[in-house]
């Protein structure tokens, strides 16, 4: 089950918020969409899940149109807390799942499994107003996904969550994409997209400006990080031919460098200058690519 | 079951199990059993403050002419109000009622051969007491005027008793109904605008509110994604519909109970002050229908304006215009009335906003052609279906919609944002 996106536009009056976006989220896979606010990642994911029709272009479902019969298979976390406030846990994930084809009974059962590994078994017949922020997106998130969907649509689900319930959460994506579901992310934190994504698309003002499989964006990408820690000074090796950008970090430095060649050259460069505590080779990260590819700053 | 069957029975359920549903059913069964026992709740505080409850008037009859036949004329009004000849002086008597020996003091004098009345009691003003006097001692006076004047009693008789008139409608289908047509007409219709106007403000305002609170909450995303949102709206209208029927249900329900338990002459008075006896099937089913038809051109409007907010606060803002056309189509209707031919009647009639009501007035009351009940039944389908295909489109825009709220605008964005462009 491959979902599409066919050189998607979509216009706001003068606006142009996504503009010829085409992507391809294999099956099973976890897809990460990348982008500052207001880059259109919001509006790609209503335009998938059928919330917001494209002005030009289509989405395709396993080669087919979405509609609302297939809706059970969709499972969506919106950016903001979806839920009625004034209904218990229980009655509301029943409606909610009932609306995406559930028997009830199946859904109690999955609904206290569910909450068993959240932690938080006692909350099934509480109010959702009474919760806190970070317990109501665990129930937002069961509601995503309790119905078992074949795309899971993740629109920031860690946004304002503490660390251990962050880790619990991205455990959860994990399995979930073990069952053989299709997950599209997004995320304002590189490091989560970093872990959890194959393939990442990064957006700016609607248009994708790096797309394809982490592994190979960073190799195409070329550049390095190279890190040295060292008990002189290391202020020379800006000179250094291939050597795009240097940093001054405690104890050394980090460069990034042109290749990985560079990085054979600056190591005989440093041989019987004294002691060199650390020196290593490391990916890009997807902060550096953005900033490079972007032109500015993410956070 | 199906997605329309879930939202329905949800919306249906989650209203009925609502604490202020059971208290506004509960406060307006209370009002109706108030409201048919006030007879005797009345009887029961008020009265003379004697235990036997009769009222004790004191006439003062300076020639004693008139007390025979006033108390005759007092005791077959059938009334509790027993009258004793008083043969203290005027001030006495007034000691008297001020005591409440009496509750009233009627001192009658003659002065130029004809009974006068003065009445004293501790209210100045008319009650229901001394206009009864007043009444008993009407025929007593012509009685002596016409003895006076040496006219034969039959003769008086003849003179006051009241003129035979009958109206009735020559030809039926020049439009006009008999009198007693009109009056059970004029009953169903009555009951017929206030149901209307009573559910459109009551559950149009619940569906509003219960749009405007989904928005709110943003649960609407994840429903527009997993239900179509016409879906959604006509279930929710149904099941608020589902939701009047019962507590309509419950009051009727009550309301004969009432009638059943309080076996007086109020028994079946109820039914024929609004001519509900007399009414035709084809009168019920004519209500129904333009009822139904009614609840859903409003309650469909009602869901869009709920879905254009986006905090529940900003609803009674919106669904002000909509109040103003109910009720001004509810006080066309009332004038329309008693002028059920009127011009202005006529022309409402068509504007669907109107026909609800004032057709089924016209239709009740008048002969109406065929071709015009069918064209106004023709623009109202017309018109539930158009706003409903616009309610649907601004529906799902609307649900993306956040901000402060300007109606008109809004229903512009709202219908961009439902839509390729």
């Amino acid at each position: 089950m491959t979902l599409t996106l066919d050189h998607i536009t979509k216009t706001f009056g003068d606006t142009t918020a996504v503009r010829d976006l085409s992507l391809e989220i294999p099956e099973g896979e976890i897809f990460g969409m990348l982008g500052a606010n207001g880059a259109g990642k919001t509006t790609t994911f209503r335009m998938i899940i059928g919330l917001l029709e494209a002005t030009e272009g289509e989405v395709y479902w396993n080669g087919g149109r979405m509609t609302y019969a297939g809706s059970g298979m969709i499972g969506y976390l919106p950016e903001e807390r979806g839920l009625y406030p004034k209904l218990t846990v229980r009655d509301q994930l029943i409606y909610l799942g009932r609306l995406r084809g559930m028997k009830k009974a199946d859904i109690v059962k999955e609904l206290e499994g569910w909450l068993e590994r959240f932690q938080v078994p006692d909350y099934i017949d509480q109010k959702v107003e009474e919760l806190s922020k970070g317990n109501q997106q665990k129930i937002q998130f069961i509601s995503a996904v309790i119905h078992q969907p074949k795309l899971l649509i993740l629109d920031e689900p860690f946004s304002g969550l503490d660390p251990v319930n962050v880790e619990l959460l991205k455990q959860a994506v994990l399995d979930v994409k073990k069952m053989g579901t299709s997950i599209v992310f997004s995320s304002h934190r590189m490091e989560h997209v970093e872990e959890l994504c194959e393939h990442v698309c990064i957006l700016q003002h609607g248009q994708p400006i790096v797309h394809g499989s982490l592994k190979e964006i960073k190799r195409s990408y070329g550049r390095k990080n190279l890190r040295i820690h060292a008990d002189f000074d290391l202020g020379y090796l800006k000179e250094v031919e291939g050597v795009v950008t240097f940093a001054d970090v405690p104890d050394g430095c980090v460069l990034q460098i042109d290749r990985e060649e560079t990085a054979e050259h600056i190591f005989q460069k440093l041989q019987g200058r004294g002691f060199v505590r650390r020196f290593e080779l490391e990916e890009p990260s997807l902060n550096d690519i953005f900033i490079e590819k972007a032109g500015t700053s993410y956070e | 079951m199906n997605k329309f069957g879930i939202i329905l029975s949800h919306t249906y359920l989650s209203r009925v199990k609502a604490k202020s549903f059971l208290i506004t059913t509960i406060i307006t069964v209370l009002f109706i059993f108030l409201a048919g026992n006030m007879p005797s709740i009345l009887s029961s505080f008020g009265g003379s403050g004697g235990e036997d409850a009769g009222q004790r008037v004191a006439v003062l009859d300076e020639t004693g002419e008139v007390f025979p036949d006033l108390r005759n004329n007092v005791q077959n009004t059938g009334g509790n109000v027993t009258l004793q000849r008083y043969e203290g002086s005027e001030a006495e008597a007034k000691e008297e009622v001020r005591d409440g020996t009496f509750d009233g003091f009627l001192n009658i004098t003659m002065p130029s051969g004809e009974p006068q009345a003065a009445y004293f009691s501790m209210q100045g003003n008319p009650s229901a007491l001394s206009q009864s006097l007043q009444q008993a001692l009407q025929p007593v006076k012509v009685n002596m005027a016409a003895a006076d004047a040496g006219v034969d009693p039959a003769v008086v008789e003849q003179l006051t008793s009241p003129v035979v008139f009958e109206t009735s409608a020559l030809e039926q289908d020049q439009g006009a109904q008999s009198a007693e047509e009109q009056n059970s007409a004029r009953g169903i219709v009555y009951v017929m605008l206030f149901l209307l106007y009573l559910s459109v403000i009551m559950y149009g305002n619940m569906i509003a509110m219960d749009v405007a609170n989904e928005k709110s909450s943003r649960v609407m995303e994840i429903l527009v994604s997993s239900v179509s949102p016409v879906t959604q709206m006509f279930a929710k209208i149904a099941g608020i519909a589902l939701l009047g029927l019962t507590q309509f249900g419950i009051i009727l329900a009550a309301g004969y109970v009432m009638l059943q338990t309080n076996q007086n002459q109020l028994t079946g008075g109820v039914f024929q002050y609004f001519g509900l006896q007399h009414a035709e099937a084809g009168t019920f089913i004519y209500a129904i229908i333009f009822f139904l038809l009614g609840y859903l051109l409003y309650a469909t409007l009602s869901a869009t304006i709920g879905s254009l907010v986006s905090r529940t606060e900003e609803v009674n803002q919106l669904m002000a215009p909509l109040i103003y056309l109910i009720m001004i189509a509810f006080f066309i209707a009332i004038f329309g009335l008693n002028s059920p031919d009127n011009m202005l009647v006529t022309v409402t009639s068509f504007i669907p906003f109107f026909t609800p009501m004032i057709m089924f007035l016209r239709v009740t009351m008048l002969e109406v052609p065929i071709w015009e009940t069918a064209l106004s039944f023709g623009l109202l389908i017309g018109t539930i279906i158009l706003l409903a295909m616009a309610g649907a489109r601004v529906y799902k825009g609307g649900v993306l919609l956040y901000g402060k709220s300007n109606s008109l605008k809004d229903v512009k964005k709202a219908l961009q944002l439902s839509k390729k462009e």
